[in-house]
């Protein structure tokens, strides 16, 4: 029996009205997990009932503890009917298991019904006692922890990272189960949370055994998503990165959104003439591997048309991964063999779950100093399957687990093996792996995984960028690693990574290469595409922006394995335009390099969808892109050369305003330092859009963009007019604002601490139904770029401010419908204070360049110690003022009440205020002195926002994830206010309670928050509609910067507690 | 192309200013949005009309879901779904439950009833004040009344505490209150000149010496009801004009402090008999309901009308009531001065503030 839960329901308050005729409640509560529930009294006549229950206790062992969720179901009492039920909260207790994240869950939550949506708030303190039990983690992964984060959580420091860790889990959705047909649609809402919460209750554990086994404590970038299958079930699947993590000891005093890149150029004079010709360049860019494959499922393999439509565009190049590039150095060979036998030593060992570890995938995005050592490109893959459930007569307890049953208590069948779907994303990652190698890489990072299904086809997409990395922290031995380390410290910062992993004599795909223009002792190519951020040592000229490619492609109607044909063949075009218009308005910018690139293809009944989002940077050390040049195809026809002179004008036009806003100035560099690396003449190849339909083509095309100067769009047809206007017609955001999809902007780096995460939501009908590519294109593009008009507009008043981490979600819920989910953080930086760091900047970097090779010995060192940049911890003054007497006055919560009444009776509204000002500050105060839950009466604000990191602010604590799924339905769709009103509400309430949630954790903000899934689907004739959200994030406690003074002086409290051991990581 | 949904929901509550203003004064979504069109926001911001109305849609939906909270402020302090910072909230309450001179004067002192609901298409007609604002004014005034109608305590802390209003709204809606629930006739054409800060001013006044709250603090309805017994005791003062001794006395004792002060001393002398019996016949008649609700018309008839005809400056009406009031505590034969004084302090109080063009 390692576990007792404990769980005390004190109050409620808001409650609906439940009975007419008293105009009140009879409330009561069960609290149920597993399959032991308890009651409170009933509590009559009130809508704000207390009930201060005595504990309710459950003996559970901690893998209960990990997979069930805590659920609170409020009633009111009917002596004559049944119960009604007001609504329910589920409580995942998961972060009261690890040692050092939250000790007790404590707070009011919202109450939340899946047809009424919120209904009053109750407060619930849960406690968990874990026994010592030393077999304890033999079925449980209790102390795992996990991290949304896609970085080393901030106050941690990464010992070793392990590398890639998967798992997924299937069962049938109880939608679709035939008792779905008399149950309520409550009952049925109810069936699917519960279901999904086990599921990802169950998944976490099984990944956190995985983590275990390869020694490690801790999974970063974990992302669990759900398929919805429909008929052939519901999947739930989750990758991350196991890492062992080490606290810091010592909290660093240090911003993370400082780290800036460096702008070293920025005092260099602007040279006007960009001069196009002489760095040439093309689409040489390293997306190159994709593979667009549609194997029907395997029930399916009797049919012979599966040769037909695998579709591969592997490029054979058949380089060799032991293959050291002349020009690479000797270390670099060294350097992959080492790190190759680092992967293959763990993913060596006979084990059960060797089958994962052959991947040397991660799923981070950003990395410590020095892991990053080159970036060789993006790799993808697709693919295309078939869902069926028909030929997968699979039984209870195909999953492999004994603890399945739980799952399936109420329904006898599993709809398909896990292993069918972990055979294809297998596929999927074998492909990705090998395109790695082919750029010369043997890992990948920013990797990622989704899915777009449609009825019975599911397109199955991963990408990643293929890199090369520092073996010191894939490794135990760390003394070997410091050596390798200070080899590696010889390469100048900020443009190592941009140096091509790959052997240039024999490159994977044609590519136009030169030397670095900052170190000029390393090849760079012209264009750098990738999933990652920006490293943060990465030297940057100007700023970046967010760059979109939006392509619709329609498609006939089609059934099962024709319909997947079709996809598949589809897709290789996708690809490419998809590619082609990234590449164009890159040049348009005058930025040579993506980060952060995120391209997601949807597939819907009558078109496909691609939406590729990325951040665009002017990478120092990568040459000056080349421009764009238009030719027409009728060279007599006098008016239309002029009318192609006058486009090559504006788009000449438009380059030179990008450069200007985005500050891109990079210093003019002479032919001669340059050299001449190119020993091909240049010529021009053509961009052939008119006969791009063929797919021989395609092939061609993806791999020779290469050796030209410059980038040609060939005007032959209304069609390429058409791309040519629709470059032109993204308009740059309003001055004052910037976006990016990265974690930071590139070349801001003043944030000052107002942030403002936002969702937003459209659909759009398309009007006709004969419609054409290009007008869906034109519908497409418009409704992204309105929908970004509309947010610039709603957010003026930040102003200046960044858009980051704009992600933009595509699906298309009915035949007409296009939905565009958008969620973003603002964030207002100084303007002025912007100039001056930027100065300070690039002083210290000229002082540290200045700086003889002494330095350059010390750093490797630092780094062995400590991977993160720490500056000492400024001591704490003693004059922390008069908090403490705060804190004593908000001590009693009878005294904050009455000090509130007093306000209130004095009569002014701004005295209340400051007192609810200050309470976030004093929460962490309320809750250490096990003060009573109703303490505060105000609710404190908790900051979310997809970033990992919150500006001005230092994150002391991470309390655990955050994963919850809603379903939301009503049957009185126009009453709600109709579509919008109903999603507007359901999303606020969302918000609602993963605040409320964060906050009874002790949390004051939600880091790496994302809003993985927003289905939504309505039938206005019933006036009913239906949305599942699904979103997760990191739980933790910041403090301001400029409080960590005050609260340094407050931690020892915050240690003393009884329930928290020290802190210390458990290995 | 045609939007079928179209939202922006942030993490914190996103509060427009001016659309909350729009919306609070009843404009339909299409009226808002050519109203901002025409304030010139198209050409500070280069957003499009559709972007306008896109935001204005939103910020009206919101406004929407908050309008529920906003009948219970409080709860809009403690609920969970929309963080919205602590000054933004005080805002949204207090713009809320402000309300317009012109639409409070029609509504002063009349029952918040259903009937008077009807009315409201009237008053809307009359005072251009779009239908809807007068219904969100006319039902915070009910819903205020109906919370603190019979709440014990002093009538404004009730409201702030509830309302969490500004002190000076809350005296405000305590006036609303005071003047609802003994329903003072303030409609008369001859009180057309008064304005709302007027009434407030002597419902105030009068809320602090003439109700029962101001002799015993630990009675419901405090503030509301009228000392009844202090009405009843009025009569008493009816003597000093009853009798004519007194009342020649008073007049002497006025005339002799005031010769050479007042510019208007004959006309003074000439009617004080008038002004006098009007003030204390005022006070005798007010045991009746009936003749409560009349009080603001008959002060104005037998008081404000004589001085303004007889174009009184204010600071001799001024000098004119301290000495008048002050007068009777030199009456021997009068026994009622604390009455007196609880009477006429408030009176010459109200007397002052009511005189005016």
């Amino acid at each position: 029996m390692p576990g007792k839960l404990k769980v005390k329901i004190v109050a409620g308050r808001h409650l609906p009205v439940m009975d007419r005729a008293s105009d009140l409640t009879d409330a009561f509560v069960e609290v149920k997990f597993g399959n032991t529930t308890f009651k409170t009294d009933v509590y009559l006549k009130s809508l704000n009932p207390q009930w201060n229950s005595e504990w309710f206790k459950f003996e559970v062992d901690d893998e209960d503890l990990q997979d069930e969720p805590l659920q609170i179901t409020v009633l009111d009492h009917d002596t004559y009917s049944a119960n009604d039920a007001i609504g329910k909260v589920y409580i995942d207790i998961d972060p009261l298991l690890y040692s050092e994240a939250a000790t007790v869950i404590s707070g009011w939550f919202p109450i939340y019904d899946t047809i009424h949506g919120i209904r009053g708030e109750i407060n619930v303190v849960v406690k968990v006692d874990l026994f010592n039990d030393l077999n304890r983690f033999r079925q449980s992964s209790c102390g795992v922890k996990f991290f949304c984060t896609t970085s080393i959580p901030k106050c941690y420091r990464a010992v070793i990272i392990h590398g890639f860790v998967e798992e997924l889990v299937v069962n049938e959705d109880p939608e679709y189960q035939w008792i779905d047909r008399i149950r309520t649609p409550r009952a049925s809402n109810e069936a699917r949370q519960r279901l999904i919460s086990l599921m990802s209750g169950e998944l976490q554990r099984k990944i956190g055994l995985k983590v275990l086994e390869m020694r490690g404590n801790a999974v970063v970038g974990y992302l669990q998503c759900f398929d919805l299958e429909g008929e052939s079930g519901l999947v739930v699947r989750a990758i991350g990165t196991a890492c062992t993590l080490d606290k810091l000891s010592s909290p660093a005093a240090f911003l993370p959104a400082c780290n800036s890149p460096s702008k070293e150029m920025k005092e260099i004079p602007f040279n006007e003439d960009p001069n196009p010709n002489t760095h040439s360049s093309g689409p040489s860019t390293p997306l190159k591997n994709q593979t667009y494959s549609f194997s029907p499922s395997k029930s399916y393999s009797r049919q012979s048309s599966s040769s037909d439509t695998d579709l591969s565009l592997t490029p054979k190049t058949g380089m060799g991964s032991g293959s050291a590039g002349k020009e690479g150095g000797p270390f670099k060979a060294l350097l992959r063999q080492q790190t190759q036998s680092a992967l293959e030593q763990r993913g060596g060992s006979p084990h059960r779950f060797c089958r994962r570890r052959e991947f040397p995938f991660f799923t981070l995005t950003a990395f410590p100093p020095g892991f990053l050592v080159h970036v060789g490109g993006v790799v993808s893959a697709r693919s295309v399957k078939l869902l069926d459930r028909i030929h997968n007569p699979a039984f209870v307890g195909i999953m492999g687990n004994t603890r399945s049953y739980k799952l399936l208590d109420w329904n006898s069948f599993n709809s398909d093996e896990p292993e069918t779907r972990d055979a294809w994303w297998a596929e999927i990652r074998q492909e990705i792996k090998s395109h790695a190698k082919a750029l010369g890489c043997h890992a990948v990072v920013g990797y990622s995984e989704s899915t777009s299904i449609c009825e019975e086809v599911c397109i199955l997409s991963a990408s990643g960028t293929a890199a090369v990395l520092n073996p010191r922290f894939l490794q135990d031995g760390t003394v070997e690693g410091c050596l390798e380390q200070r080899l590696e410290e010889n390469l100048p910062v900020g443009c190592g990574f941009c140096h091509i992993p790959y052997d240039e004599l024999n490159m994977p795909f044609p590519a136009h290469l030169t030397y670095c223009c900052n170190c000029r002792k390393q090849k760079v190519p012209d264009v750098l595409f990738t999933t990652i951020d920006l490293p943060t040592d990465a030297a940057v000229i100007g700023k970046g922006c967010l760059i979109q490619a939006r392509l619709c492609r329609l498609k006939k109607k089609a059934q099962a394995e024709a319909n997947a044909t079709a996809i598949s063949n589809l897709l290789p075009f996708m690809e490419y335009e998809v590619h082609t218009q990234l590449m164009n308005k890159l040049k348009l910018k005058g930025m040579n390099a993506l980060f952060g690139l995120r391209i997601q293809i949807t597939v819907g009944e009558n078109m496909l969808m691609g939406l590729a989002s990325a951040t665009g940077v002017y990478l120092a050390a990568l040459p000056t892109p080349g421009g764009i040049q238009i030719a027409g195809k009728t060279p007599n026809d006098g008016s239309y050369e002029q009318h192609i002179s006058h486009m090559q004008k504006k788009i000449n036009d438009t380059i030179a305003k990008n450069k200007e806003l985005y500050e891109i100035n990079p210093p003019e560099v002479s032919e001669e330092i340059i050299g001449s690396p190119i020993p091909e003449p240049r010529q021009r190849s053509r961009l052939l859009r008119s006969q791009s339909e063929s797919s021989d083509e395609v092939t061609e095309l993806d791999l020779s963009h290469g050796k030209k100067d410059a980038f040609v769009l060939e005007i032959d047809d209304t069609d390429a007019m058409e791309d040519v206007h629709s470059l032109l017609t993204d308009v740059p955001p309003p001055s004052g604002f910037y976006s990016c999809n990265t974690e930071i902007m590139p070349g801001i780096n003043n944030w000052t601490s107002e942030i403002q995460m936002f969702t937003s939501v459209r659909v759009i009908r398309l009007s006709s139904l004969n419609l054409t590519n290009q007008a869906l294109n034109k519908n497409f593009n418009d409704l992204c770029e309105n929908l970004l008009k509309s947010l610039y507009f709603k957010l003026r008043s930040m102003i200046p401010c960044c858009l980051c981490h704009v992600n933009f979600t595509v699906s298309l819920p009915e035949d007409e419908l296009i939905q565009v989910t958008v969620t973003a953080v603002a964030i207002t930086f100084d303007k002025n204070q912007a100039l001056q760091t930027t100065k300070t900047h690039v002083e210290k970097s000229l002082q540290r360049a200045s700086t003889d090779n002494e330095e350059l010995l010390q750093f490797p060192l630092e780094l062995c110690s400590d991977s993160l940049p720490s500056h000492p911890f400024p001591p704490a003054k003693a004059t922390s003022v008069d908090y403490s007497s705060f804190a004593d006055r908000c001590s009693s919560w009878i005294e904050l009440i009455k000090l509130k009444a007093q306000t209130i009776r004095r009569g002014s509204i701004k005295t209340t205020v400051t007192v609810e000002k200050a309470s976030p500050m004093g929460e962490g105060n309320f809750r250490n002195r096990s003060a009573p839950p109703c303490a505060s009466s105000t609710v404190g604000v908790v900051k979310m926002t997809p970033l990992s990191f919150i500006p001005g602010a230092k994150i002391t604590k991470y309390l655990g994830i955050i994963n919850m799924f809603f379903i939301r339905e009503t049957t009185s769709l126009r009453e709600e206010g109709g579509v919008s009103g109903f999603l507007h509400a359901f999303i606020a309430e969302v918000f609602a309670m993963v605040r409320a949630h964060v906050a009874a954790l002790g949390g004051n903000a939600v880091v790496s928050y994302i809003m993985k899934q927003c289905v939504f689907m309505e039938n206005p004739n019933k006036n009913q509609a239906q949305c599942l959200i699904n979103v997760s994030g990191d739980a933790v406690v910041f403090v301001r910067e400029s409080e960590l003074e005050v609260v340094s002086t407050q931690q020892p409290t915050a240690n003393c507690q009884p329930s928290c051991p020290g802190g210390e990581v458990t290995t | 192309m045609t939007s079928e949904l179209d939202i922006f929901v942030g993490n914190t509550t996103l509060i427009d200013e001016d659309v909350y203003r729009l919306w609070l004064d009843g404009y339909s979504v299409s009226d808002a949005v050519s109203l901002r069109v025409r304030s010139g926001i198209l050409e500070q911001t280069g957003a499009t009309a559709a972007v306008l109305q896109s935001d204005t849609m939103d910020h009206y939906r919101t406004f929407h879901m908050l309008e529920r909270l906003l009948h219970a402020p409080p709860k809009l302090l403690h609920q969970l779904i929309f963080q919205i910072p602590p000054s933004r909230q005080a805002l949204l309450i207090e713009r809320y439950y402000a309300f317009d001179e012109a639409f409070v004067r029609e509504v002063l002192g009349k029952k918040l009833s259903k009937g008077t609901k009807k009315d409201l298409d009237d008053i809307s007609t009359k005072t251009g004040i779009t239908l809807k604002s007068c219904r969100r004014q006319f039902d915070n005034f009910k819903r205020v009344f109906k919370v603190v109608e019979e709440m014990r305590g002093s009538l404004v802390d009730n409201i702030q505490q509830h309302f969490l209003l500004s002190d000076r709204l809350a005296r405000d809606y305590a006036a609303i209150v005071f003047f609802a629930s003994n329903r003072f006739e303030t409609g008369k054409k001859k009180l057309q000149y008064l304005s709302f800060g007027d009434f407030a001013f002597c419902a105030e006044l009068m809320i602090q010496n003439w109700t029962l709250g101001a002799v015993d603090s630990q009675v419901d309805d405090m503030d509301v009801d009228l000392d009844k017994e202090f009405l009843q005791d009025l009569k008493e003062l009816k003597m000093l004009v009853a009798d004519k001794d007194l009342l020649d006395l008073h007049k002497s004792l006025v005339c002799t402090a005031l010769r050479g002060k007042l510019g208007v001393f004959s006309e003074m002398e000439a009617n004080f008999k008038n002004l006098s019996r009007g003030l204390v016949n005022v006070a005798a008649k007010l045991t009746h309901n009936k003749d409560v609700r009349d009080l603001f018309v008959d002060l104005v008839e037998k008081f404000v009308e004589p001085c303004r005809s007889d174009h009184w400056p204010l600071n001799d009406v001024r000098l004119f009531l301290n000495q008048y009031s002050a007068s009777v505590h030199s009456l021997d034969g009068f026994r009622h001065q604390a009455l007196w004084d609880r009477y006429m302090g408030t009176l010459r109080g109200c007397l002052l503030r009511l005189y005016h063009d």
